[in-house]
């Protein structure tokens, strides 16, 4: 028996949706003129449970993408394939193939390490190393020998810190700890070390979701200026965040993706009834 | 969804309306806040008790150790006469064509210093004092505890220019002139139940009222190994240099292998049936008893291997078997406990598994590897049932020079010493003994306290 009408409306909205079914393939255009990274048939299993299932995906070169969908659907799951960093889960299992630029990127002669400098990574919580903010932005550089002197170095700090938006407000205390910024600076200090490394594709899985607007707004603002150099990946909760950065989204439902097209068309006419019912915020 | 009018049922919920809420927090805040106030109480009355036993222990260790850090002594003048010393004149380099024939001579020589009356020394310099003492000579020579007579060979050996010249010399007083005149035996016991006799007793009290006895901060305690015939002079530099010994052997061994078993277990070990097997038996290593490292010692490294008995190089060993768990656990935990954000983060930037480690996990371990191991190492100072097995409860006069040789530790030397029939004068020793070996470990503990605050990285 239900307590309250809240949440017998709330269980019916659920039932319905449990009624309509996800569909085998996927609604909408995956494919794109000018891809950077190629998905297809990617399952990915969690020992015997499966997160992701028959994912076909383009991810257009220098476009940026937006994952959405409910709690758990696997967004971070297959944004997580992209760079192989379910290498490190010991019970997860991906099969299928992904491309970046023709390279099949689980073909066991790509080195791990090569892939992610080219398709680099930030995560949900800032997570800068407890050193200054220099070695920060100099531990990938370094680790790949990008540099030959420290000139150079030097020079990638200051041009990785500028791209971030970070530069005027760090370069008089490069030799603080990087742990000591605020939530938001620390972001996009994280950023920052992504983009030393000089990568192709940057993966982001929900990086706004531990600041508050306005450094969310500095964040959605970098984003669009990185769009240039950048091919971006980006898991959000927050609709609007999607609609105002990405060029294309993909709307994922237990495991499966449902819908993909372009930004605009998914948030003023969605195809298939769930991202209609996501959209509009009957869920999720 | 508060509004009861949309309730499809009522509950309990609705009959808590505010004010009914208010009372039972209230009534139920007393209670709460009388449990806390008795967790308090019991904690610090926990605290209270620890500090009074560690206070008790300490001041019964202090007391009597710290006074026996001061020894009886006497000071003469000691004639090296001619007369007495009658020995050829020291074989000088110059004379001989090789450093070899020189030796031999010398060693000749050296020799025949050990057939000089040095007892006859010692009474013309105490006659000086003690006129009559040449009508008891035992109870004259009772006074300077014998191991002196070697000093007094070994000064001419070092300088034999000394002969024919006279020398105000400070010799240590026999261990039992120290006890008598500390008033550490009770002066009123009869003569029989005396370890001196009532000459030598006259003569201690004469001399030290007239200053020629002098109780001085002795280094016999640091400078010498153990004694049995002259007690006075017995001290802990062999059991020193043993401990020193084994835990050099333990930080070189224990620390190192306790390291890359714990960062291999913790980061790169499949999870499977070997590896928690290995676990489990980690754990419980870390359980087992001692003094059956111990028993382990004695039969794989005395008798299979067959390392010498007594040498710190097998104690070093078993201690280090023993410490092996504490380390490997502790630096496990250790490396637990730093979030997993740091790996992934330097792993997305295409570090390697090990430059992840390294780089990143290991540093910021650093401090807590440290303390871990310091303990550990502390923890096989102070052990003494394992030693026992492997027979380091040997008597060793001489200071070892090498973990090969025979010694003994210092725990074991505090249970040997505490062992002693000459108990009046043993039990300050064996206390001093204790004030060393926690001086020891005190040491260890502030230099881990301090590393760890060193290398502690601030968030
Ligand atoms: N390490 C793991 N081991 C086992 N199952 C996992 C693991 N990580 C995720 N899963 C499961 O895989 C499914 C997808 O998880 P994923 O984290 O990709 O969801 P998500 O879409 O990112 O959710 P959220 O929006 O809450 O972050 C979930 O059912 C989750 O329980
Ligand atoms: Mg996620």
């Amino acid at each position: 028996m239900e307590a309250t009408m809240t949440n017998a409306t709330a269980s019916t909205a659920e039932q319905k949706i449990q009624d309509r079914t996800v569909p085998e393939s996927t609604v909408g255009e995956v494919h794109v003129e000018n891809p950077r990274m190629t998905a297809r048939a990617v399952d990915v299993y969690y020992g015997e449970k499966q997160a992701i299932s028959n994912v076909n995906l383009d991810i257009g070169l220098g476009q940026v993408i937006a994952f959405i969908g409910p709690s758990g659907c696997g967004k971070s799951t297959f944004l997580r394939c992209l760079n192989r960093m379910n290498d490190t889960i010991d019970v997860c299992r991906v099969e299928g193939e992904i491309k970046i630029d023709q390279d099949d990127i689980y073909d066991p002669r790509i080195d791990v390490v090569q892939l992610r400098a080219r398709v680099g990574m930030v995560f949900q919580k800032p997570n800068p190393f407890p050193k200054s903010i220099y070695e920060n932005i100099a531990y990938g550089p370094r680790i790949h020998g990008l540099v030959k002197s420290k000139v150079e170095l030097d020079e990638i700090v200051e041009s990785s810190l500028t791209r971030a938006g970070l530069w005027n407000e760090v370069k008089d205390r490069l030799d603080q700890t990087g742990t000591g910024l605020s939530g938001g600076q620390q972001q996009r200090l994280c950023i920052a070390r992504a983009i030393a490394v000089s990568p192709e594709v940057i993966l982001m899985d929900e990086p706004c979701s531990a600041l508050d607007s306005i450094v969310t707004a500095k964040v959605e603002e970098l984003i669009h200026e990185l769009r240039e150099q950048y091919t971006i990946v980006i898991v959000t909760h927050s609709m609007q965040q999607a609609a105002r950065v990405s060029d294309r989204t993909a709307y994922f439902h237990l495991g499966k993706l449902v819908e993909v097209g372009e930004t605009k068309q998914i948030f003023t006419s969605p195809t298939h009834e769930l991202t209609q019912d996501y959209i509009t915020g009957r869920f999720g | 969804m508060t509004d009861s009018t949309q309730m499809a049922q009522t509950g309990i919920l609705d009959k808590l309306t505010p004010s009914t809420v208010a009372g039972l927090v209230g009534k139920s805040l007393t209670k709460r806040n009388r449990g806390e106030t008795v967790f308090q109480a019991v904690g610090i009355g926990a605290i209270s008790l620890a500090v009074v036993l560690v206070l008790i222990l300490f001041g019964s260790v202090f007391s009597k150790g710290l006074p026996a850090f001061w020894q009886m002594h006497i000071n003469l003048d000691v004639t090296f006469s001619e007369d007495r010393i009658k020995v050829a004149a020291a074989p000088v380099r110059e004379d001989f064509a090789n450093d070899a024939e020189y030796q031999d001579a010398r060693n000749k020589w050296v020799n025949s210093l050990n057939f000089v009356n040095y007892n006859a020394l010692l009474l013309d310099a105490l006659s000086k004092h003690i006129p009559e003492a040449n009508d008891d000579r035992r109870a004259a020579l009772a006074l300077v505890t014998s191991g002196e007579r070697f000093a007094l060979r070994d000064l001419i050996a070092n300088d034999p220019s000394v002969i024919g010249q006279t020398l105000p010399l400070t010799l240590l007083a026999d261990a039992n002139v120290d006890v008598w005149l500390k008033g550490n035996i009770d002066r009123s016991l009869p003569d029989e139940q005396q370890q001196l006799s009532a000459q030598t007793r006259e003569w201690a009290d004469r001399l030290y009222a007239e200053g020629i006895i002098e109780n001085n901060f002795s280094t016999a305690l640091f400078m010498n190994s153990d004694s049995r015939s002259s007690l006075a002079s017995a001290g802990l530099a062999g059991a020193f240099m043993g401990s020193l010994f084994m835990m050099l052997i333990v930080i070189v061994l224990a620390v190192p292998i306790g390291v890359c078993a714990a960062i291999y277990l913790e980061e790169f070990a499949p999870t499977n049936r070997l590896t928690s097997l290995i676990e489990v038996n980690i754990n419980n290593l870390a359980a087992v008893p001692s003094i059956v490292f111990g028993l382990l010692g004695a039969s794989v490294f005395i008798l299979a291997f067959g390392l010498p008995m007594s040498a710190p190089v097998v104690g070093g060993l078993v201690l280090t078997l023993m410490t092996l768990p504490t380390v490997i656990i502790a630096t496990r935990s250790t490396l637990k406990a730093i979030p997993p954000s740091i790996r992934e983060g330097a792993m997305a930037l295409g570090a390697s598994k090990v430059q992840a480690i390294t780089g990143h996990v290991l540093p910021l371990a650093v401090p807590g590897i440290l303390t871990a191991s310091i303990l550990g190492v502390a923890q096989a100072l102070g052990e003494t049932a394992p030693l026992l097995l492997i027979g380091m409860n040997a008597f060793v006069t001489s200071v070892p020079t090498s973990p090969l040789d025979q010694a003994t530790a210092l725990p074991v030397q505090i249970y040997l010493w505490q062992g002693n029939e000459l108990r009046n004068f043993f039990e300050g020793r064996t206390s001093a003994a204790i004030v060393v070996l926690l001086a020891m470990l005190i040491t260890l503990n502030s230099i881990a306290i301090w590393l760890r605050k060193k290398f502690e990285t601030r968030w």
